[in-house]
């Protein structure tokens, strides 16, 4: 492996989007607002070919934030050693900006479910989650940001609200936070509660990354509404006014733009970075 | 055969390749780009990738362990191969002389 | 409720929704869970598809899900680089009833994931072809040709380069003719199948496994001629060393 190049030590308070290979030249020649790019870990853990070249590549002109999918922080057995090492080694050489995951569990009795399973906030998690922090934050020798899941159901054992047990983990690990604003706003309506009152509950000083995203609408046997998270189109209206409402508590952020499925070309992305920069523009209402 | 021979018929045998591969480099040395994938082909050469999205697309497997019904697997749609029984009769299987390793 | 109770669930639509899981408003959870249930399953249905994607289209969407659904129940990935996500897939087909339609069917798949190890195979400069013509006679013989991590070796007894390209719509030819020996070769990144010339399979294996030049080309037997299948691999790059045995 060469050695890295001169790195970018953060993300810039401005437009990032998810890195897709089909985007690669334009990315590179009309980036237009986009400031930084994040990958999936998993994607780059090959041994070699286009996507690392890519990758190295990108990474001399941008930001880079690794987001993993893959760790199963809130698995009941151990962290998997060997992912751990894996994650080891691409940080080691990339030397991203930042490094993500998420408060799900994937993995269960050696088994890679390739989905972010949801779990119930109890005492017995927050110490299983927080230990298993430790252990990343230890292994890469950095900080580590946790996300916020989009719920389609809830434990009837939870006995902690979302914002309070992440910002919990948080003080107990170390780590700080990734808010994905459309998360928030798919769980809200799933689960019934108020998005802005969730944001307005969120440790926003620990938020160091924002995400938002399309959603998917569904209805479940009651015919109330379902959002799905599926990054397939464009970001909803209300999305967008949750941001806003985010940005005015928390002052700019790197925000980030997925779109994981049905990818659109290179313009429809950039005007949805363009938006984003267009929100962390707007002047602040006074507190 | 000596051995004396058969460096000799080496020899000649990379001369002949270098010969042989030259134009063919050349040929792919022109469509080589280093970041795009070359004309028709793309990046799904790449495999599957991951996602931390969901989908609202239905799994129809409704039972697990269901055998793949063969009576479906008939009507296998190829395409302007519908007649299955030319295209069984065009891919002639050949039990060919395979070298022992 | 643990995870083994919600894992056992997901895979196996029969089972009942797990208990204690609700919608918000206290009731249960009912098709909130199938949500999940839909995310393994079409996800790594997706993941195979666009990994196997001449099988894909040599099943049909339908039957490629029914067979995809049922692979990744047996086999869930092991880990979570899905990118390497597949590699029983080929055994289990030959093993499928109901496919005898497809005979190649499992071939094909072979290929296709030689192609893709081939893509995500560690870089490797190739030598300068000129290098290998430098040598005298005995160190020729005796050289020992390092070849590309990326070179991957598929035979079958079916047309399988044919085959994939007509299904992949890369080709409007059909498939013809017999067993195959095929060479996958990276030069750069982008990995394609090469048909060998006859019997530089046993050829190729053995420089692989480290034999020199001259024993290599004898295990192609009497009147085995090495030149085209020495021209493919300097062509496209495979030879990325040359050990003669003495100090660089």
């Amino acid at each position: 492996m060469p050695p890295s190049p001169a790195r970018h030590t953060a993300l810039p308070a401005a437009p990032g989007v998810g890195y897709k290979p089909q985007h690669y030249a334009q990315i590179l020649d009309t980036p237009g607002p986009v400031r930084w790019l994040e990958i999936h870990a998993e994607n780059y853990m090959g041994d070699g070919g286009r996507p690392l070249a890519q990758l190295r590549a990108l990474a001399e002109r941008f930001p880079i934030s690794v987001h993993g999918v893959g760790l199963s922080i809130g698995g009941e057995a151990p962290l998997d050693a060997a992912h751990l090492a894996r994650l080891e080694h691409l940080l080691g050489w990339l030397a991203p900006a930042r490094f993500s995951e998420h408060l799900a569990w994937s993995t269960h009795d050696g088994a890679f479910l390739n989905d972010l399973l949801p779990l119930p906030y109890t005492d017995a998690t927050l110490t299983r989650v927080v230990d298993h922090i430790d252990r990343v934050q230890e292994v890469l020798g950095r900080q580590m940001l946790l996300e916020n899941p989009s719920s389609y159901l809830a434990f009837a054992e939870s006995t902690w609200d979302e914002p309070a047990f992440l910002q919990e983990i948080a003080r107990r690990s170390g780590c700080g936070l990734l808010l994905d604003v459309n998360n928030v706003f798919v769980s809200a309506v799933n689960l019934g509660f108020t998005p802005q009152s969730y944001i307005d509950a969120f440790p926003l000083d620990l938020v160091e990354e924002l995400h938002i995203g399309g959603h998917d609408t569904d209805e479940d046997d009651h015919g109330a509404p379902l959002l799905i998270d599926s990054h397939g189109r464009a970001v909803a209206d209300p999305v967008w006014a949750l941001l806003d409402h985010t940005l005015a508590r928390s002052g700019p952020k790197p925000v980030l733009i997925e779109w994981d499925t049905d990818v659109p070309d290179w313009p429809v992305l950039a005007e949805e970075a363009r938006r984003a920069e267009e929100a962390l523009a707007r002047p602040r209402l006074a507190a | 055969m000596s051995n004396t021979v058969k460096s000799a018929a080496l020899m000649g045998a990379v001369a002949a390749a270098l010969t042989l591969s030259a134009p063919m480099a050349q040929a792919q040395e022109k469509e080589k780009c280093f970041g795009v994938a070359l004309a028709g082909q793309n990046d799904c050469a790449a495999g599957p990738g991951t996602t931390c999205a969901g989908t609202s697309k239905v799994d129809y497997q409704g039972n697990a362990w269901s055998l793949v019904d063969a009576g479906t697997c008939m009507e296998i749609d190829l395409p302007a191969m519908a007649d299955g029984s030319a295209r069984m009769g065009a891919l002639e299987a050949l039990d060919r002389d395979l070298p022992q390793s | 409720m643990t995870q083994r109770a919600f894992h056992q669930a997901l895979l196996d639509a029969r089972r009942p929704v797990p208990p204690a899981l609700t919608d918000g408003a206290g009731r249960p959870a009912g098709r909130r869970y199938a949500v999940y249930r839909n995310n393994v399953a079409v996800s790594l249905t997706e993941a195979l598809a666009s990994g196997f994607p001449a099988c894909a289209a040599l099943l049909g969407e339908a039957n490629f899900a029914r067979v995809a659904g049922r692979f990744l129940r047996q086999h869930p990935p092991a880990t979570p680089v899905i990118l390497h996500y597949g590699a029983q897939f080929p055994a289990f087909l030959d093993g499928l009833d109901g496919l005898a339609r497809l005979p190649f069917l499992a071939d094909v798949a072979r290929l296709e994931l030689a192609l893709r190890r081939a893509y995500h195979a560690a870089d490797a400069p190739p030598v300068a072809p000129e290098a290998l013509a430098a040598l005298s006679a005995p160190a020729l013989s005796a050289a020992r040709l390092r070849l590309a991590p990326a070179v991957q070796l598929v035979r079958a007894p079916w047309p399988i380069a044919e085959i994939r390209a007509y299904a992949l719509g890369q080709t409007a030819r059909k498939p013809q003719g017999g067993a195959q020996e095929v060479i996958v070769l990276r030069p750069g990144y982008d990995p394609a199948a090469h048909v060998l010339p006859a019997r530089g399979h046993v050829f190729v294996s053995a420089l692989q496994a480290g034999m020199a030049l001259a024993s290599a080309s004898l295990q192609g037997g009497p009147g085995f001629d090495p030149t085209d299948t020495l021209a493919l691999l300097l062509a496209h790059g495979a030879i990325t060393r040359i050990d003669t045995g003495e100090p660089a």
